[in-house]
């Protein structure tokens, strides 16, 4: 039996693979003295499959299928991302159309994920009917997913000189309307996560990450803005986003109130360019045919995924697969800044700091 | 109908899968579909549940802990694999880090195609399951009673 001359001795408490809160495998070893996690060390390796070298046995239009399936909820980003960066190695260009489609399909699927971080998030402090409550909104986006594309996760809309499907005039009038409804729920939600008390006791002054250390550990998406950090690779004139007029989103404080406030935020500005696209889409065609030599040299593209900046690279050798594809995803990016935070935390907040950075296990090691 | 498969508790564990199919799981759950008006609940315990709902393909570092989880839930069980991956290791199979489907380490019960598999299908998959349940269940408890000497 432990004595009071043991109080204040370290205690390892393995955390995952298996865990209620965890909708993915990822393993923690928590030491903790008392209820204060000194140290958290983690452990993966239980997701990876090795699809990056897929490419050398898929051919290169066939790889954006494997591409998609890196992570369900990201899919449509990761196979933008993929095809971008091969139209940039044969020097396709896009019709207009079809990249005002991707960029629109892209806010959606931003939506789509931020609502499910928030569920999980309500989830993960305990707030049931939160959870259910933003899981039901988000059916309206999966339906709209579901509508468009064909698919609810996985959509195969993105290939190499376009997209598959294009979007009607009455289906982008319901998607308006759809967005409208949807930004009438999301207000309701938005009180709820901004301003309950027992929302605020849980979030504010819990895992603070400051500006520096996040800097230093090289925090990328809504983690690093909302420690103050103005980045935001939609900046950087893909797709459409220059002509949409948006800002990043910041906040201040780097705890896990700013990250849910960041990610609120962001789910507004991304309903209102969803919104704004279904008025301004231009006509003409949704693909070019992609001819010409096969793929040779390098490019390498980078991308405001949900979670963060995604970077992908290709390199070709004038056959139909690819000699090397990389991806690197946000969440890998993360994870230091999550070990950062968790250091000196009360153990009941480990579920709740876990989930503000969002992580993507499947994305991370693939 | 017995009382387990009024309300069969199911556990959920990902192997090494997209987060589609987990995603879809989750869906399950929540208003639209709402799987709890057939008294299913979610848990995290093995020991709680009586269906084990497995997305995405074995690989070597998963294998045994979907073996250990399996291993931990009491008779009768039944295993459910939920999408292409679980079915067969899918789009991965070609990888080197994947060995295949579920059934490489457990044995399954149902399989429930699709990639994603759409959570009318996971629901449908669950229910079939459950007859599986039942018919288990019987066996376990005809067992019992030849132990005991009980006259059939
Ligand atoms: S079956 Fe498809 S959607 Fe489901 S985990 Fe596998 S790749 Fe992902």
């Amino acid at each position: 039996m432990r004595g009071v001359n043991d109080l204040g001795k370290r205690t390892v408490i393995p955390f995952g693979p298996q865990h209620p809160i965890l909708p993915e495998p990822v393993h923690l070893d928590l030491v903790i003295e008392d209820e204060k996690v000194i140290e958290a060390i983690p452990s993966i390796g239980f997701i990876h499959r090795g699809l990056e070298k897929l490419a050398e046995v898929r051919e290169y239009p066939e790889m954006v299928y494997v591409i998609e399936r890196i992570c369900g909820i990201c899919s449509f980003g990761h196979g933008l991302g993929y095809v971008t960066a091969v139209e940039g190695l044969m020097g396709v260009e896009v019709p207009e159309r079809a990249d005002y489609l991707r960029t629109m399909w892209h806010e959606m699927s931003r939506i789509h994920s931020h609502m499910l971080w928030l569920g999980l998030t309500a989830d993960s402090f305990g707030f049931e009917s939160l959870f259910m409550h933003t899981w039901k909104v988000r059916e309206r986006i999966m339906n709209m997913f579901d509508l468009t594309t064909g698919g609810r996760v996985i959509h195969s809309v993105c290939k190499v000189g376009g997209v598959r499907k294009d979007v009607g005039g009455e289906m982008l009038e319901r998607i308006a309307s759809e967005v409208r409804d949807i930004r009438k729920e999301t207000k309701e939600l938005t009180k709820v996560f901004l301003n309950d008390t027992s929302v605020k006791n849980r979030l504010c002054g819990v895992g603070i990450l400051s500006e520096d250390d996040a800097r230093d550990l090289c925090a990328v998406g809504p983690v690093a803005r909302a420690s103050g950090i103005n980045q935001d690779l939609r900046l950087n004139g893909m797709c459409k986003y220059g002509e949409l007029g948006f800002e990043p989103v910041t906040g201040k404080s780097g705890d896990c109130y700013a990250r849910c406030k960041v990610r609120i935020l962001e789910l507004g500005q991304s309903l209102d360019m969803v919104e704004k696209i279904t008025s301004v889409l231009p006509d003409g065609p949704v693909e070019v045919p992609v001819k010409g030599p096969l793929p040779t040299g390098e490019f390498m593209m980078r991308l405001e995924q949900p979670r963060g900046e995604a970077f992908y690279y290709v390199k070709g050798n004038g056959t139909k697969h690819l000699e090397r594809m990389r991806v690197r995803t946000p969440t890998n990016m993360n994870l230091p800044s999550m070990v950062r935070m968790l250091q000196g935390c009360d153990l009941a907040d480990v579920p709740v700091i876990i989930l503000t950075i969002d992580p993507c296990i499947s994305c991370t090691e693939r | 109908m017995s009382n387990t498969a009024k309300s069969p508790w199911l556990i959920h564990y990902d192997g090494s899968s997209c987060n589609g199919c987990d995603i879809e799981v989750l869906a399950c759950l929540t208003p639209l579909y709402d799987i709890e008006r057939f008294g299913i609940i979610n848990t995290g315990n093995p020991k709680h549940a009586d269906v084990f709902l497995v997305t995405g393909s074995v690989n070597e570092k998963n294998a045994p802990v979907i073996r250990q989880i399996y291993e931990e839930m009491l008779e009768p069980k039944v295993v459910i694999a939920v999408g292409i991956c679980a079915t067969s290791g899918g789009v991965f199979r070609r990888c080197y880090n994947v060995m295949g489907g579920t059934d490489k380490v457990i044995p399954v019960d149902v399989y429930v195609p699709g990639c994603a598999a759409r959570p009318e299908a996971i629901i449908d998959g669950v229910v079939k399951g459950l007859e599986i349940l039942e018919r288990k269940r019987e066996a376990v408890r005809m067992s019992r009673k030849k132990v005991r000497g009980v006259p059939q």
